[in-house]
């Protein structure tokens, strides 16, 4: 007999859907897509473990489920959370899901040293993102904020604990990508930073990835550092033959220069499955081969994400690739 | 005596943390009527009879999260003793492992047997190194003895119990920060469901209970889960240890019918024989330092003018406007001459200072709080600080990942509603809150 996969009803935000028994809201939402869909920070799809921690996703649920229909008292983490049948979500409707949130935005940025202007996140920046939706113009934070130095984590990546939000998204990358993780999360509460063993370098073939799933500016590419803001550059998806992953990426162009190059990302700011696999980049294509001889350009890449990068203007013109090389 | 009844009976007996004198005052006969006569069902039910709740400060009824306990076949399960006591106040677990280790053991050899579990845990708190000592050395003798290993008392039930210390830190005591450290990772609070009962240590079904519930469990099988329920007043059930610390004539750990009166708690010749000093009550945390502080006009009586009473219920009463919490017994008094703000601040800052950092309203708010604080205690403060305070602490409460975060909020919550005028004043004369103390406060009229 087939497996049959139980299907379960859920509502959010007066949206019906039907999912597998055992979904999380968060992704019953995102099968909804638009404002149902609650922000996260933490939350990974491609990374198993993830979630729970940034309190972004908070969703209000009025009804449990059918068979249960009393409302949960707290807010819950829609990453972490399973829906059931008949339960019932507020996402966007809810005025008490919307001031909580704007409470961890504020908690989030309360450390944070908002140097967006020298920040090579800045334009692709989940928490930019969420600081515009949510944030207020003003901080009540009239305390001294924390500060690290930022350090090198070997010759290709910048650690900026400042801009940190401790999402662990990285942690999970050296666990379940790379062998022998030699990164992680030191001291606890307040001073709770990511860093390495006496400051190693991260090097192994995957650790790029740190980069990419990092949703705001603490890791970043040192290969790119200053070079350009990201809504300059014109994003082409690109192909070369690796051994060592799918070769699939996205390269950053400005002319016929590559000034970048990362993954494909989805538009949560997921890396995509592509053929059924995740397309993760190894250290090789992303850091070095930034010669638009080493790529194969297919053609511009639709940015979908709501952010600087993705407002019209290079998914409405037509680019032509730039050089294929067969 | 009044205040040693079932767990304490003999604690004062010389020699009474080794087994000889320990059998001799009739101790290792529960065990041996649970092995010999009792099914780990009749247990289960004598537990679920007694009406015993959790002692570590939820008061969730024992009986009912052991039969929540997930039985798969072919897979082993687990009782864990949380013994990471680090609340501020709360000393009642320390005191049992240290003078009757033995307790302990019996205890947990009898929820274990009752949960079919055949490896379980002590989980102590890192400082308590000598307290580790004298249970290491009380399960040697229990081993020695036949309580513990194989075939236990010709009954065909193996046990084995280990001592595990932490590292020191309270994030620890939560359930499942104590089940990470305890498989020897970072003591992060796991993401809930599942729970430990479904999904616990090693991934296989565990309980965990604190140190008295453990305990708790000898009596109700040597006198019957009836006999135990006879004890105290409708849902809360039993003795209670309390430790009782900060101004009082007689501080100290004190074993209580629940449903004792606060005042003859307080005042009592049995007790704590009240204030230090002659001086005068003005405040009082009655569960650890996590639970909502109450003015003196609100301990011994309720907002609705009735006698408050040592009780879950009781404490309670009238919720976070003018009641507390039982929580896990840490009584702490306050007199006259004791500042609040600085009380707050002080608490504020262990709870910054052991927050796990994991999930962002409790790591950046705790933090936040207590610079704050800090600043309003050091007469930096301003007056919209406060509203500030009430503002983060609601966006602390329930949003995070495990309960530090309302332990956290509920003090500074409370500190304010109930003192708001000696915040106030603290900050309108910063040089003078340097130098003297508020006093006491006014009852307000009641219309």
């Amino acid at each position: 007999m087939p497996n049959v996969l139980m299907m379960v009803k859920v509502t959010i935000d007066g949206i019906e859907v039907e999912v597998e028994a055992g979904t999380s809201i968060l992704n019953a939402a995102r099968k909804i897509g638009g404002d149902a869909v609650p922000p996260a920070m933490c939350y990974y799809s491609k990374l198993p473990g993830t979630g729970g921690k940034c309190r972004t996703c908070l969703v209000e649920v009025a009804a449990g489920s059918t068979a249960d229909p009393r409302p949960m008292p707290k807010l819950v983490a829609s990453c972490s959370t399973p829906v059931q049948d008949g339960m019932v979500v507020n996402n966007k409707t809810s005025e008490r899901v919307h001031n909580n949130r704007g409470g961890v935005v504020e908690f989030l940025l309360a450390n944070h040293p908002l140097d967006c202007p020298i920040c090579d996140q800045a334009g692709e920046c989940h928490l930019q993102d969420l600081g515009y939706e949510h944030g207020s113009a003003k901080t009540r934070y009239e305390e001294e904020r924390r500060t690290f130095d930022p350090i090198d984590i070997g010759n290709k990546i910048k650690l900026h604990m400042n801009r940190c939000i401790l999402c662990y998204r990285c942690v999970f990358v050296a666990n379940q990508l790379t062998e022998n993780r030699v990164h992680g999360v030191l001291h606890r509460g307040e001073h709770a930073e990511i860093s390495t063993f006496i400051e190693q370098a991260v090097e192994n073939d995957f650790s790029g990835n740190m980069i990419d799933v990092c949703p705001v500016g603490a890791l970043t590419d040192r290969t790119f550092r200053f070079k350009s803001r990201v809504w300059f550059l014109k994003p082409m998806d690109a192909e070369r033959s690796c051994s060592k992953c799918c070769g699939k990426a996205v390269v950053w162009m400005f002319g016929n220069e590559i000034y970048r190059v990362t993954a494909r990302k989805d538009k949560y700011g997921e890396v995509e499955d592509i053929d059924g696999k995740t397309a993760w980049l190894c250290n090789d294509c992303r850091f070095e081969h930034k010669s638009a001889a080493d790529w194969n350009i297919a053609g511009p890449r639709v940015i979908s994400r709501n952010s600087v990068i993705s407002q019209g203007k290079y998914a409405t013109s037509i680019e032509k690739p730039v050089k294929r090389i067969g | 005596m009044k205040n040693r009844r079932l767990l304490l009976e003999h604690v004062d007996v010389p020699g009474i943390d080794g087994i000889e004198v320990y059998v001799k005052h009739g101790g290792y006969a529960s065990l041996e009527k649970a092995l010999k006569k009792m099914s780990p069902e009749d247990v289960l039910e004598e537990v679920k009879k007694s009406g015993l709740r959790g002692r570590g400060g939820a008061g969730f009824p024992t009986g009912m999260k052991w039969s929540f306990l997930a039985k798969p076949e072919g897979v082993p399960r687990y009782l864990v003793c949380n013994a990471d006591e680090s609340e501020p106040g709360t000393f009642k677990d320390r005191y049992l492992m240290e003078k009757l280790p033995h307790l302990l053991i019996e205890g947990m050899i009898l929820s274990s047997f009752a949960l079919g579990a055949n490896q379980s845990y002590i989980y102590i708190r890192g400082e308590f190194m000598y307290v580790l000592n004298i249970l290491e050395k009380a399960i040697a003798e229990a081993y020695a003895k036949g309580y513990l290993g194989k075939n236990i008392l010709g009954s065909g039930y193996d046990l084995d119990l280990v001592v595990t210390p932490g590292g020191g830190a309270y994030i620890c005591g939560e359930e499942t920060a104590l089940l990470e450290s305890l498989e020897g990772k970072r003591g992060n609070p796991r993401i809930k469901p599942p729970f430990p009962a479904v999904k616990g240590l090693w991934g296989c079904p565990t309980v965990v209970n604190n140190v008295e519930s453990i305990a708790a469990v000898v009596p109700i099988v040597r006198d019957g889960g009836d006999a135990y329920a006879a004890i105290g007043i409708g849902r809360s059930t039993g003795t209670k240890l309390i430790s009782a610390c900060g101004n009082l004539a007689r501080p100290g750990v004190y074993e209580i019918d629940l449903g004792l009166s606060v005042e003859e708690f307080i005042y009592g010749d049995d007790y704590c024989r009240g204030i230090a000093n002659g001086k005068q009550l003005k405040a009082c945390v009655p569960g650890g330092s996590s639970v909502p502080i109450l003015p003196h006009f609100l301990v011994t009586k309720t907002a609705t003018g009735e006698d408050r009473l040592m009780t879950y219920e009781s404490l309670a009463e009238g919720g976070f406007s003018s009641g507390s919490m039982l929580g896990s017994g840490g009584f702490i008094i306050f007199d006259e001459d004791q500042c609040i703000v600085r009380n707050t601040w002080n608490f504020a800052r262990f709870y910054a200072h052991e927050s796990c950092g994991q999930c962002s309203p409790c790591r950046e708010g705790t933090g936040w709080m207590e610079k704050v604080l800090s600043r309003i205690e050091h007469g930096q403060g301003h007056m919209h600080d406060i509203d500030l305070l009430a503002d983060i602490n609601k966006k602390i409460e329930g949003n995070t990942i495990c309960p530090l975060g309302d332990a956290a909020a509920w003090p500074v919550a409370a500190a304010i509603h109930h003192f708001r005028e000696e915040f106030e004043w603290h900050i309108k004369h910063p040089s003078e809150a340097q130098t003297r103390n508020y006093g006491l406060i006014q009852q307000p009229v009641v219309a």
